[in-house]
Formats: C-alpha cells, structure tokens, sequence
C-alpha cells in the first residue's frame, strides 16, 4: 500500500519544540480519562437517583423519573453536546459572561462533563430500574415488615442488592462513557481523539498515530473491565447470583 | 436575544436534504450491518477455530474503540484500500458521505453481529439436530430453520439497534458530511443562528426517536404475547 511505516515518529519533536508527539498523545488521554471520571461520578449520581425513583408508587415521581430517561436517550449525542456549549450559555447570561472570561478549555471540559454525565445518568438509571425490579416481591415486603421507612427499605434493602446484580451492564455503561468521550472533541475539547487527529495532521503520520490511539483504548477498556470485574468478585453475596462458591 | 423560527422555516429545503441523506445512511448501514453482522455472527459460533477467532477479534477491536476514531481510520484507510485494489496512480476521491457508509456498515457489523449470536444462541440445539436428521446442510439449516427464528427473536433488539445506528450517523459531522446535523451546523454558523437550528435539531431527533421507540416497545409485548 505504497507507505512506510515510521513508529520514531512519537519521539520527534511538535514544530513549537520542546514537546514530543507522545507527550501531546498523553495530554488528551489525561483530558479523556478526566472526563470520563467526573462524569461518571455525574451520572452514578443521578442515575442512581432517578432509576430508584422509577421504582416507587408515587406517580409523579416515576413521570419526572421517566421523563429524565427518554429526554437524554433520544437525543444524539452530539447534539447534546452542541446543546451545552453552544446554545446554554446563551440563554443563561451569567453563565455566557463566564465562559467569555474562562479558559477555553474549562468551559468544554465543564460543558462535556455535564453532557457526558447525564445523558449516560439516563443509561444507569435503566439498570439501577431494572436491577431493583427483578429483585423478588419479598425483599420489599419483608423490609416493610420489620419497620423499616421507603427511605432506609431503599438504603438497606433492595439498593445494596440491585447494586450487585446489574454490575455487568454498569460495565458496558463504563466503557461506552470512556468511548463516548471521545463526542468531546467536537466541541475543541483536546482529549485523546482529538490529540491523535492533530498529530496526524502536523506528521502525516495517520496510521501511526491511529494505531496508538487504538491501542490506548483497548488498553482502557481492558482496564476497566478487569477492574468492574474484580468489584463484581468482592462484592457477590454468598450463596447468591455469581456468589455461588 | 429571540427565537427567531424564520431560520428554520427558511432552511428546510437544506435541512430535508440533510435528513434524506441521514435516512439513507441508516437504512444502508442497518441492512448492510445486518448482513454482514449475520455472518460474522455465524464465523463466531463456527468449529473452525482461526475463523472464530478473527471474527471474534474484529468484533472485539470495533466495540472497544470510539465511533469516532473509527470514523477517522476509515476516513483515511477507505481511498488507500481502494488505490491499492483498483491498482491505481493516486488514491482516489470518495467523498465523506460515501466514506460514511463502508463506515457505518463495517462498524455496526461489530454490533449486529452480537445481536445476532445472542439470537442464534437461543435458539434450542435440537432445532440443529432435528434438521441434520431430516438431512439439511449445515447451510440450508441455517438459512431455513435457525436464521428466521433467531431473526424474529432479536427483532426488537435490532429495531433499538437502528434507532442508536440513526442518533450515530449524526458523528459524521466529524468529517464534514452534510447529514440532518451537518446541515443545520452548517446554516447555524452561516446564518450565526445556533439556538434556533441546534434546539430544531434536538427536537426533530427527539420526536422520531421517542415515537419509534414506543413502537418498538408495543412490538415487543404484542411478540410477547405470540411466544
């Protein structure tokens, strides 16, 4: 496919100097996995909320919870994402005045955090639904029977073991958010995709640069993964689902 | 500032456009998907290990790394891949919209492909049986027993899969073709009217998105009640 392949190309050094190509490639990853981590905090937050609420017997409870959840899934990404940054600030003027005088790169982090971390809210709060209604009718009977109030039913009941039975999806919900941050860069955000896009536009090197970014993310979801993974081990209940031994 | 509705209703004829070539896009990426998704599907569950596993780690790669990294590798691998097919002097010029379909087919492969096993591997292993002893190939019991069955069983789940494929196709904004959203982003910074044509968008998203998906909701319970 008449091209050579030049892996020397990370330790050479950006036109500016003083900066090499890995370290640029560095700078997004840090950005990518700053994102992923606040948002994520963002969306366990509220997911953990609004999917709980879902399961309750009061109806507008489970409307606004409903609501929440079909609002954030059926909207592209994307625009979301254009909607935070682009359109919020205008019609909040004090938030406009801010990110005329921030750092660029405070208002997209800001913006794609926020974006990022509700719109998957909306995907947890579907598994936490589904993780509390597929435990049996007796847990919450039973909590009831000893006294407890909704509140602490939910606390020390049916959170603690819904928590544990929806561990596998909240992992594919962890990995799609790492991935999804990459929406980011549409906005300027300098994460890692956007990063490696860059580079490649300064060398030519795309394939290069390409293959490391691939290679990060693996690297990423693999590292997720065995971490959900080892959550999932701690925390299984005996005798109970993957708890069996 | 004012919500000025005459941008939108002034751009429609551009937007339509955007939204015809967003609608193609989905159509073809879901059919193509569905196809290829089928077989690697099958090339996963095959007892020839090298197959399995280059299925599997192509599915794999493709669900391990973000929509738009793939959007970028294809947008540079797609006219290479062709010059060094055709034999040609140069790479030739594909264009972004036409890049955006191998794209979207080869990338929801990945994901129709693991609809598709889970719905082959529901299937009872004595369906299998049953049609080597009535004497089917290894292919016509697929093509005639195990495929429709699996196929019917997923299609709500392919149905969903669609309407994620049909928000998806709004990322190849990143390489500037000119679907619903490349069109509304494109008169929004002509016209310097963001609100107006990112809260259209938004919208027109949302409505077919939520009506689609409680049609695949009431699909679903009336399928339920079949089996």
């Amino acid at each position: 496919m008449g091209f050579s392949l030049d892996w020397s190309v990370f330790l050479q050094e950006l036109p500016e100097g003083g900066v090499y190509y890995w370290e640029m490639l560095l700078s997004g990853l840090w950005w990518t996995l700053g994102v992923a981590a606040c948002s994520w905090l963002i969306a366990m937050f509220f997911g953990s909320i609004v999917g709980t609420i879902r399961t309750t017997r009061s109806q507008p409870l489970v409307f606004f919870g409903n609501a929440w959840v079909e609002l954030f899934r059926n909207i592209p990404l994307l625009v979301q994402m254009f909607l935070w940054y682009f359109v919020l600030p205008e019609v909040i003027p004090p938030l406009k005045r801010w990110v005329v005088a921030a750092d660029p790169a405070e208002a997209q982090f800001l913006s794609a955090t926020l974006c990022l971390g509700l719109f998957t809210s909306a995907r947890i709060a579907e598994q936490v639904r589904a993780g509390i209604q597929s435990l049996p009718r007796g847990q919450r009977d039973a909590a009831q029977a000893i006294g407890l109030d909704t509140v602490q039913m939910y606390r020390f009941v049916l959170l603690p073991m819904a928590y544990r039975i929806i561990i596998p999806p909240l992992t594919s919900e962890t990995m799609n958010l790492i991935k999804n941050t990459s929406i980011a860069l549409t906005i300027g955000l300098a994460e890692l995709t956007f990063r490696t896009r860059e580079m490649g536009e300064y060398t030519f090197r795309f394939f290069e640069a390409f293959t490391a970014a691939t290679l990060i993310y693996i690297a990423i979801a693999m590292t997720a993964n065995r971490v959900m993974a080892v959550i999932e081990r701690r925390t299984a209940v005996p005798g109970y689902i993957a708890g069996g031994k | 500032m004012q919500f000025d509705t005459t941008v939108i209703t002034g751009s429609l004829p551009y937007l339509w456009q955007g939204m015809q070539y967003t609608l193609q896009l989905t159509a073809i990426s879901a059919l193509g998907g569905l196809f290829f998704g089928t077989l690697l599907a099958l090339a996963r569950l095959s007892p020839i290990k090298p197959l399995a596993l280059i299925a599997a780690g192509y599915v794999n790669l493709m669900r391990s790394i973000p929509l738009v990294l793939v959007i970028f590798w294809f947008f540079f691998l797609v006219p290479l891949l062709l010059q060094a097919a055709l034999g040609a002097e140069r790479p030739p010029q594909v264009g972004a919209e036409r890049t955006a379909i191998i794209t979207f087919i080869m990338f929801e492969a990945a994901y129709f492909c693991e609809i598709m096993r889970a719905g082959i591997q529901s299937i009872p292993r004595g369906q299998v049986y049953s049609a080597y002893a009535l004497g089917l190939t290894y292919s016509q019991s697929m093509r005639l027993v195990v495929l429709p069955q699996a196929f019917r069983n997923m299609i709500p789940v392919l149905l969903t899969q669609t309407i994620i494929l049909f928000q998806d196709t709004s990322l190849v904004y990143v390489i500037s073709a000119t679907d619903f959203v490349g069109a509304a982003a494109k008169i929004a910074q002509r016209d310097g009217r963001l609100i107006e044509m990112y809260v259209f968008v938004a919208l027109v998203y949302f409505v077919i998105c939520f009506t689609l998906s409680l049609a695949v909701r009431q699909l679903q319970r009336k399928i339920a009640v079949i089996r």
